[in-house]
């Protein structure tokens, strides 16, 4: 075969095989780990915050190729954004930012919303003056 | 970049040999054998010759006992609906194993919606049918009884001649898809006491695009495609006869040269399953160890704390084609029925992947794969908050518990809500 074929786009396969921010921080400011029913697929985002701010986003990811696409990407987007920011943060501007996902893997997208999420949740119930200020997470 | 094909359930390369032998049925003699002239009737002893050597295959008493159609699949619905439509008044209950293939139970399902009942026989953790639950299963009202002789996704070899001594004593019957097994292992339709066999030559080394059903006279079928009277009646439309010519010398030669090429694979099969056992921790083989038990070309495996997809996506693009039961892998993000079947766990469902070795890998190909593949579960696993979870205490392992830690499952439901299907 000369020619190469890929199941997903360009994109999507960068970010499968080199993912950005993958890890753990330490000492992480807030930590949102989800999981999909429909798959059974588990995602882990977690944040360091400053100021109320994002200084640093990373993601642990059990499964499929869009899955870690779309955590990899979601973790990119997010970095320097305001906790307000963050909160209305969509899985379309996952989709959007990776040149589509296809339709029965849009779900992969939205777990990457609800990891991220999930932590930010947690930040504002270790820290409840933010809760005042910023609308809730979901 | 280096191409290693382990997907051969799948497809297989069409052999030199079987191309030449089609070759003069697309242009030269492209007539259509159901015509009466001189073109019709050269491509008919071409059809002939092709049923011959089927028949030859599956040791058919008959090759009037050779049914073509279009593919396996379409060969299974002719079997099950064939023969439920035509034993209607007699009764209408089917008796299947639970880990048939889709082209059966969706045959099946679709016959339960206009009133025929089914009982699914269970298999064991290893995938095999017990004859007895099968003889259980049997009423007064039965009119097939469905058991595949090699499983499509797991490889377990099916105690199929213990089953059809159960069904001929009472007078039911049987169906046994080969498309797992024909052309690498033995298939004798008389001493498995099959009355119906469905295979397609693509898996050995024949074109796509045509399937096989042998049915002998104590199966009434009736026809499901309905129009001219091809193939006795049973099968409606115009052969396909490159194919079929191709698929009968395929046949031949897969005939031949079948001991040669199960004791190849079946080497390659245990360097393989060893190799890999050797280099990654926490991987399961699914189905029975290769052995008696199971067909040689076969491995299906979990490998723990990672899914099924990734691995199947980094094996590509490292050149190597594998499949994969997991969720994410099917279009109904459901994972294989078959795992579901033997029990597997779900997290070792997710992390499944199916090799499938064919006559022209070899013993450098596996070791390439091998090695591949160990370094590429060592970077999805980095990557996993499963294994994370895992060293930590958080969660335990499945294949090898360490008795720390709540299951994956649990820890799975209680990340998302719900439990894991």
């Amino acid at each position: 075969m000369s020619e190469t074929y890929t199941l997903y786009n360009q994109t999507v396969m960068d970010h499968f095989q080199n993912p950005r921010n993958m890890g753990d921080i330490k000492d992480a400011d807030g930590i949102g780990e989800v999981g999909a029913a429909a798959c059974g697929d588990i995602m882990k985002i977690s944040l360091k915050i400053k100021n109320g701010r994002i200084e640093d986003a990373r993601f642990k990811t059990f499964g499929c190729g869009s899955a870690i696409a779309s955590s990899s990407m979601a973790t990119e987007l997010i970095k320097g954004r305001t906790i307000e920011e963050a909160m209305s943060f969509s899985n379309q501007e996952v989709v959007d930012a990776l040149g589509g996902l296809p339709p029965v893997k849009i779900h992969c997208s939205v777990l990457a919303e609800e990891a991220l999420k999930a932590a930010l949740e947690d930040y504002v119930k270790k820290h409840p003056e933010v809760a005042a200020k910023a609308p809730a997470a979901v | 970049m280096r191409h290693v094909f382990l997907d051969h359930q799948s497809a297989t390369p069409l052999l030199p040999e079987v191309f030449e032998e089609m070759r003069p049925f697309f242009m030269e003699a492209f007539g259509n054998p159901s015509s009466l002239h001189q073109h019709g009737l050269r491509v008919r002893d071409a059809l002939k010759k092709a049923r011959v050597r089927i028949a030859a295959l599956i040791n058919a008493e008959s090759d009037e006992e050779i049914f073509f159609t279009s593919d396996g699949t379409e060969s299974a619905n002719l079997a099950i609906k064939g023969v439920a439509y035509a034993n209607e008044r007699r009764g209408k209950h089917l008796v299947v194993s639970a880990t048939e293939h889709p082209s059966v139970m969706n045959s099946v399902e679709f016959l339960e919606k206009q009133g025929w009942t089914t009982t699914r026989v269970p298999v064991d953790s290893q995938g095999r049918v017990k004859p007895e639950h099968v003889a259980g299963a049997i009423t007064d009202k039965t009119v097939l009884v469905a058991v595949h002789h090699v499983n499509h996704d797991i490889g377990t070899i099916q105690p199929v001649q213990e089953i059809g001594r159960v069904t001929a004593e009472k007078g039911v019957p049987f169906y046994v898809d080969c498309e797992a097994s024909a052309g690498w292992l033995p298939v004798d339709v008389q001493a498995m006491g099959a009355n119906l066999v469905s295979f397609s030559p693509h898996r050995y080394y024949g074109p796509k695009g045509v399937g096989v059903l042998y049915r002998n006279r104590k199966a009434r079928i009736v026809s499901i495609i309905h129009g001219g009277v091809q193939e006795g009646g049973r099968r409606a439309g115009t052969e396909n006869v490159p194919a079929i010519v191709g698929g009968g010398l395929a046949s031949e030669i897969a005939l031949r040269e079948m001991p040669s090429r199960a004791s190849h694979v079946a080497a390659l099969q245990k360097r393989l399953w060893e190799g890999l056992k050797a280099r990654i921790q926490y991987l399961k083989l699914n189905g029975p160890e290769p052995g008696p038990e199971r067909v040689p070309t076969n491995l299906n495996l979990s490998t723990e704390f990672i899914e099924g997809e990734g691995q199947l996506l980094s094996l590509d693009i490292s050149g190597i084609a594998v499949a994969s039961g997991s969720s994410c892998v099917s279009k109904s993000l459901k994972i294989s029925h078959v795992l579901a079947a033997i029990g597997l766990d779900h997290a070792l469902a997710q992390g499944n992947i199916i090799m499938t070795l064919g006559k022209d890998n070899t013993e450098e190909e596996i070791d390439y794969v091998i090695e591949t593949f160990s370094r590429i579960v060592t970077k999805l696993r980095a990557m996993s908050p499963m294994w994370e979870e895992f060293e930590s205490g958080v969660i335990d392992s499945v294949v090898r518990p360490t008795g720390r830690g709540k299951s994956f499952s649990d820890h799975a439901a209680s990340v998302s809500g719900k439990p894991a299907h």
